[in-house]
């Protein structure tokens, strides 16, 4: 047994260092020369500043702008560090609200949303997305139908008739890959961003 | 439910059953110290590794000094990862600036990560440095996976060997697995992975200011070359905080596919491995068949159970699904199937939130966990813990027709069925034992996040999780407190070295035992009858152990979601 344990120790370390540091660094290194852009987080800059990263969704509140999901991402309370306090697409600390079928305070929440979101569009149904918080809240994604629901604000906010509006989004909507794969849905970031560009012309 | 979701279903499954053979194959070669096409390149590298640690690659090793030279190989890991986690504020690779991780939780990753079970009860991006991603993880991440493929070969050789006292050599089995087959996938993975969107740098987080004028601050790092090796060796522990489910840790529907393929993969392509070593692949494709036939199943109830959605959410008009703790890019089913195929695995990676699931969607991903892991299972792993449920069910039927039984030409005596009931018993004590603590101990009670008997089914998910070592959780139970890093660890300790001490034992008596040649009386195990008989053995064994608990939990739970009821 006691000629067990050089190979214990030393092959422990040359593992480590091939599969822990080589392959990792290495794949960095590779990454960096030929998918550069992924590799740094797919950032979007708009007059030489990073706006944000096409793959992770952001806060958006104003009218004129299309919303993203609720967000149920926590940050450290700044009165008190062993507390939390809920902010929205914290890219630093990422997560759900962990809250069951069963839960009132999910109940709650979905039940004043939907209200809030009825008011502002009486018209359409509502739609799921919309009001429960995505698993990583980061989602960037809403879907197509969350997106239609939203027209009638942002047009109205920005003063551009819904149809122009309806185009821009459908525009936008990615489908199934090779029609199968994933579900369609609308980038919020990449939207928005394609509507300051279109109003600005 | 809908085709469309039902084709993804159909598709994944066809492609893991077409992977199998060739990959079975391709292992098969490797743990048989064959040549194979990567050879020219890596038997250099090899040999020179086995010359400084003085491994003689020719020397085999009784069934105890191979498990020895394991356990030793895991001590050395847990001292690296619980050394990197203490000390990470003085090492480099730390751009975020992370201090020293407390000495419960670093013990409590440090046992997690030895034995492939990847509880994240660390915050990722929020806890831990690159160095510890790097060296502490994905190192580990490598090596308890090849440790357990090492482990499942060495049962197959006690099948498959006839009177020898030896099951192969466990440095030569470790480094061959990882040199040959994890490593070469991964580096196209991570390359792939990449393409798809995922970062791999060792840059700082990105602060960005937002269309609205908000700060925000991105956490990255090197997350490919980590996902690829956390699916491909069931690990599952995450980059980030929120696992699988995090755009830069599955960016695309493509990325989360693939994922779902790399987790299977192994696992699928071991049976055939079996089969190969064995000497019939029928015997391999029989054990496919048994997993298959359970897989599906639960598939099945959890997409239905999601799809549907909750009474309170039909309540409000809205239809879909539930979402909540759902990606859009993923959507329904492709979250419904992750969730299935993470639980039966033991990879424990998630892509949506299992705590937000309906009380049936949610209790199918337990229950995968709760049979022990066997459906596909973790790498390596799942193939031994169903080879002992095999053992069982061939002595059931040996009973009912009054002859010795026999299995791939090995005589299945009361030793090895003593193992095998040791080691499926002790997975029951560990996860319904603490659960029962963590129900009435008042601090452990203060962790639950939701109340009634979804709180409940919180801490019997944790510690089932932690004893199948999955890693996966109903997160919203705050696991970060004394009580939790230091109950769930010894689960996670227990429900890995009771379950692989007992099976290697197994194997040392296989090999020693003669091969006899099948006769008129021997009970053919590659066929229906067969199949059907592991699965209701599994279904029975299962059903009587922790039918009680669910009970308590997602079943009291689904009749209360529908009748509205909240906690």
């Amino acid at each position: 047994m006691l000629r067990e344990i050089r190979p214990a120790i030393v092959l422990l370390l040359v593992l480590t260092a091939i599969t822990g540091l080589a392959y990792p660094l290495a794949m960095t290194g590779i990454a960096g020369a030929i998918f550069p852009a992924q590799a740094q987080g797919s950032l979007i800059e708009k007059d030489g500043k990073v706006v944000g990263s096409a793959l992770i969704g952001q806060e958006f509140k104003d009218d004129k702008y299309f919303h993203g999901r609720p967000s149920a991402t926590l940050a450290p309370d700044p009165n008190d560090s062993t507390k939390t306090v809920s902010a929205p697409y914290n890219a630093a600390n990422s997560g759900g609200s962990n809250l069951g079928p069963t839960s009132k305070a999910l109940a709650d929440r979905l039940k004043e949303d939907v209200d809030r979101l009825k008011a502002e569009n009486p018209n359409a149904a509502v739609p799921v997305d919309l009001v429960t918080a995505s698993a990583s809240g980061l989602d960037p994604d809403i879907s197509p139908e969350a997106a239609q629901f939203q027209v009638p604000r942002v047009a109205k906010a920005r003063r551009i008739s819904e149809d122009q509006l309806r185009q821009i989004v459908a525009s936008s909507t990615q489908g199934r890959l090779l029609g199968l794969l994933g579900e369609p849905r609308v980038n919020v970031l990449a939207l928005n961003l394609a509507l300051d560009r279109a109003s600005t012309k | 439910m809908t085709v469309i979701g039902w084709l993804q279903i159909i598709l994944f499954c066809v492609i893991i059953v077409a992977l199998a053979k060739p990959l079975g194959w391709y292992m098969t070669r490797v743990f048989n110290g064959e040549r194979t096409f990567l050879s020219p390149v890596l038997r250099p590298i090899e040999a020179g590794i086995y010359r400084i640690s003085g491994v003689d690659e020719k020397r085999e090793q009784h069934w105890l000094t191979y498990t020895v030279a394991m356990l030793l190989f895991h001590v050395g890991g847990f001292l690296v990862i619980y050394g990197v986690m203490r000390l990470q504020a003085v090492l480099p690779f730390n751009p975020a600036g992370q201090g020293a991780v407390a000495e419960d939780l670093s013990f409590n990753t440090a046992i997690s990560f030895i034995t492939n079970t990847n509880w994240q009860n660390y915050g990722g991006e929020s806890t831990i440095s690159y160095l510890v991603q790097m060296v502490g993880l994905t190192h580990q991440n490598f090596l308890s996976a090849a440790t357990g493929i090492a482990l499942a070969v060495a049962l197959i050789r006690g099948f498959s060997r006839a009177s020898v006292r030896t099951v192969g050599n466990f440095w030569v089995d470790v480094t061959r697995t990882t040199l040959y087959v994890l490593l070469p996938i991964c580096v196209v993975y991570t390359l792939f992975l990449i393409s798809q969107g995922m970062p791999q740098t060792l840059g700082d987080y990105v602060e960005a200011t937002t269309l609205e004028g908000a700060k925000q601050t991105i956490a990255v790092g090197p997350v490919a070359s980590q996902v690829a090796i956390k699916m491909l060796g069931t690990n599952g522990g995450g980059f980030s905080n929120a696992n699988a489910a995090h755009p830069f840790e599955n960016p695309t529907a493509l990325s989360n596919f693939v994922q779902m393929l790399s987790i299977f993969l192994i696992g699928a392509a071991m049976t055939n491995v079996f089969g190969r070593m064995v000497g019939n692949q029928r015997q391999g494709w029989a054990i496919l068949a048994v997993m298959g036939v359970l897989f599906v199943a639960g598939v099945a109830v959890t997409y239905w159970a999601e799809a549907n959605g909750t009474a309170t959410m039909h309540a409000l008009g809205l239809t879909g699904g539930n979402m909540e703790g759902k990606e859009v890019r993923f959507g329904i089913v492709a979250s419904s199937l992750f969730a299935v195929i993470t639980t039966a695995a033991s990879c424990g990676a998630v892509n949506a939130m299992h705590d937000s699931f309906t009380a049936l969607g949610g209790m199918i991903p337990l229950m995968n966990m709760q049979l022990g892991e066997i459906i596909i299972g973790g790498v390596g792993a799942g193939l031994y813990g169903m080879l002992l449920f095999v053992v069982l069910a061939i002595f059931v039927a040996g009973l009912m027709v009054g002859r010795t039984p026999e299995y791939v030409g090995k005589k299945i005596e009361a030793r090895e069925v003593k193992m095998a009931m040791l080691a499926i018993l002790v997975l029951p004590l560990m996860y319904l034992g603490w659960t029962a603590v963590g129900v009435v101990y008042p601090p452990a009670v203060a962790s639950m996040a939701n109340a009634g008997p979804h709180g409940f089914t919180e801490v019997l998910y944790a510690y089932t999780s932690a004893t199948g070592n999955n890693g996966s959780a109903f997160a919203g139970l705050t696991g970060n407190t004394l009580f939790y890093n230091l109950t769930l660890a010894s689960a996670m300790f227990v429900g890995r070295f009771f379950m692989i001490v007992p099976a290697m034992a197994i194997a040392g008596s296989l090999a020693a035992k003669k091969s006899i040649p099948p006769s008129a009386g021997t009970f053919p195990t590659t066929g229906g009858l067969f199949v059907g008989l592991v699965v209701g053995v599994i279904l029975i064994i299962g059903g009587l152990t922790f039918f009680p608990a669910l009970a308590l939990g997602p079943i009291v739970e689904h009749l209360a979601m529908n009748a509205s009821q909240v906690f």
